[in-house]
């Protein structure tokens, strides 16, 4: 990196104020709204309306499904990212292109198509009515979804750091008579924890704010099944928007809690690197 | 997930390790992965397409040449035809600007720069109804002027602008600082001013991030739900884009119609990942030919790169 001081290629005023303009215009402006609104509530009203019964249904609801579809994705978004980076396949590059449907994938079409795939009649759904268990319209039906979206987080955040890691380091483990699980489990997984937790971190953020693809398979059964945003929305539509603007501003408190978490994830990362 | 692109280009050269699992943890790695791609990914995809056909061609056309169907192919293309550019002029200005120089307060225009993807859709919807709904801080100025932005076009516009925002922007930062500014700072001493560098340097060098940050912008664009379902108002054949018709259709009952207009949305899907895979490709290919370049002529690879694209 040569440009250690401001740097000499021109533009930097109209790139600086051009970005700056519109960050401040279509992000900041609206969220400080939103950030106002919230505060103009008064402690003891906003207190209220984000504890109540409902609300923390939902919270708990959003946070156990968005935990356990995130988990789910740690230790599933760890294996594919070995399986595409380690070993060779026919199909290998499909399966490696798929792993990013999620994020290209509008969340109301993976929702319809979720819900119908998990439902009595749809094709993995009926196979599991047999043994008793009901996805569509359960909290695990969430789950299912939340795991569907936060698929790519852990897989692309660990394939590159196991693509860089050394084979020689695997050799003289094995050499000096560490058997693979050994060698996997001292050896490979450390380096990879970082990576993994930055995953299921961004994971988690991302599911928690999810709405078009849980809507449909939830069944929107207020205190049962009804996520954190739905609530929002309800809230929005029957004009209360007060109440939904409290709840969003925990919401939000939550994202950038994680997005700190992730941030703090990142240096640790980049330290174990080093 | 910053960098897809760059992050990838190195993958192609990985020799083969002397140890390894034995040939049946091999094949047991590989089936349970693909299971779980499998029941996550692919069931839900050829759900898509065999609802979508269930029927037979001829209902699967009807559903998709239905007038609310073409208002909504309408109103989407308009949309991302609007958000898109927008946000490829502030992708090409804000990678610049993170790319190409250090000053005060960086790193956390780079963190707001990226806000937009840890705001829920809902969120980013309701904020909007706030500014610009009937009681928002704006909203008696336009009714008093006439003007609809809440359960109109252009609150369909703004959120769907918040929500692809970062797209095209972080995809450029990636690239750019990978690529680094020797190039550039070679064009400036021979003399090319700022708008001949980016026209002829730097945008041709970043072209395959350039393009995937466009795809995958607008097939986000087009497929954005949650924030723009709640500023739209649900007004059919008027404020109606092509996901908020897929829920319209299926809380009908209209099964092959709702899967129809999916199937349209999930090919833009598959599209966007083959255009991604293609940039990887290249993205390598072309590190590969500079490798080998920098080789041939025995100089740093900067410098052989410099002065191939300075010749006519």
């Amino acid at each position: 990196m040569r440009l250690k001081t401001r740097g000499v290629l021109p533009g930097f005023g109209l790139s600086l104020g051009y970005t700056v303009f519109y960050v401040g215009l279509l992000v900041l402006l609206p969220l400080s709204a939103m950030i106002i609104k919230a505060s103009s509530l008064g402690p003891s009203e906003f207190w209220s309306k984000v504890t109540d019964d409902r609300a923390l249904a939902a919270y708990k609801l959003s946070f156990g499904s968005a935990f356990a579809g995130s988990l789910l994705n740690a230790v599933f978004g760890v294996l594919v990212a070995w399986v595409l980076v380690r070993y060779r396949f026919p199909g290998r590059s499909i399966v490696d292109a798929l792993v990013d449907l999620p994020f290209a994938l509008p969340t109301a079409v993976a929702g319809i198509a979720l819900t119908t795939v998990y439902a009595e009649h749809g094709i993995i759904g009926e196979q599991l009515a047999k043994i008793g268990v009901k996805v569509a319209f359960t909290p695990l039906g969430v789950t299912m979804a939340l795991t569907f979206i936060g698929i790519p987080f852990v897989v692309r955040t660990v394939q590159p750091v196991l693509e860089e890691i050394d084979p020689d380091v695997e050799e003289a483990a094995a050499v000096l008579g560490a058997s693979r699980f050994q060698t996997f489990r001292r050896v490979i997984f450390p380096a990879l924890l970082p990576a993994t937790l930055t995953g299921f971190a961004l994971a988690f953020a991302r599911s928690l704010g999810e709405y078009g693809s849980v809507v449909f398979i939830s069944g929107n059964m207020p205190m049962r099944t009804e996520i954190t945003p739905l609530l929002i929305v309800t809230k929005l539509e029957q004009y209360d928007y007060a109440g939904a603007t409290a709840i969003a501003a925990v919401m939000l408190l939550a994202s950038f809690g994680m997005l700190l978490l992730v941030n703090l994830l990142e240096r640790w990362a980049r330290r174990a690197e080093a | 997930m910053s960098g897809i692109v760059t992050q990838r280009a190195k993958s192609a050269q990985r020799r083969d390790t002397q140890v390894g699992e034995s040939a049946f943890v091999r094949v047991l790695l590989i089936a349970i992965a693909l299971g779980f791609l499998g029941i996550f990914l692919v069931a839900p995809i050829a759900t898509i397409f065999s609802a979508a056909f269930s029927k037979g061609v001829e209902p699967y056309w009807t559903a998709l040449t239905q007038d609310d169907t073409v208002s909504a192919i309408w109103l989407t293309l308009l949309t991302a035809g609007i958000s898109v550019p927008l946000n490829v002029v502030f992708g090409v200005a804000a990678a610049w600007l993170i790319s190409k120089y250090d000053f005060w307060g960086k790193s956390v225009l780079v963190t707001v720069v990226d806000l937009p993807f840890s705001v829920s859709p809902v969120i980013s919807g309701l904020i909007f109804v706030l500014l610009f709904g009937a009681r928002g801080w704006f909203g008696p100025f336009l009714s008093e002027h006439d003007v609809k932005i809440i359960f109109a076009v252009p609150g369909i516009v703004m959120a769907t602008t918040f929500v692809t925002f970062p797209l095209v922007a972080r995809e450029l930062i990636a690239v750019m600082q990978a690529q680094g500014s020797d190039e550039e700072e070679a064009a400036l001493t021979l003399g090319a001013s700022g708008l001949q560098i980016l026209l002829r340097i730097t945008l041709p060098k970043v072209r395959w991030g350039l393009l995937y940050g466009v795809i995958l912008c607008n097939a986000r664009a087009m497929g954005e739900f949650g924030a723009v379902s709640v500023v739209s108002g649900h007004i059919r054949g008027l404020t109606n884009t092509l996901p908020l018709q897929v829920e319209i259709l299926y809380n009908e009952y209209n099964f092959v119609g709702a899967f129809a207009v999916s199937s349209l949305l999930c090919a833009l899907a598959l599209v966007t990942l083959c255009v991604k895979k293609v940039a990887e490709w290249s993205v390598s290919s072309r590190q590969a030919k500079r490798d080998a370049s920098a080789r041939a002529l025995a100089v740093p690879a900067s410098t052989a790169v410099n002065l191939e694209g300075m010749l006519p």
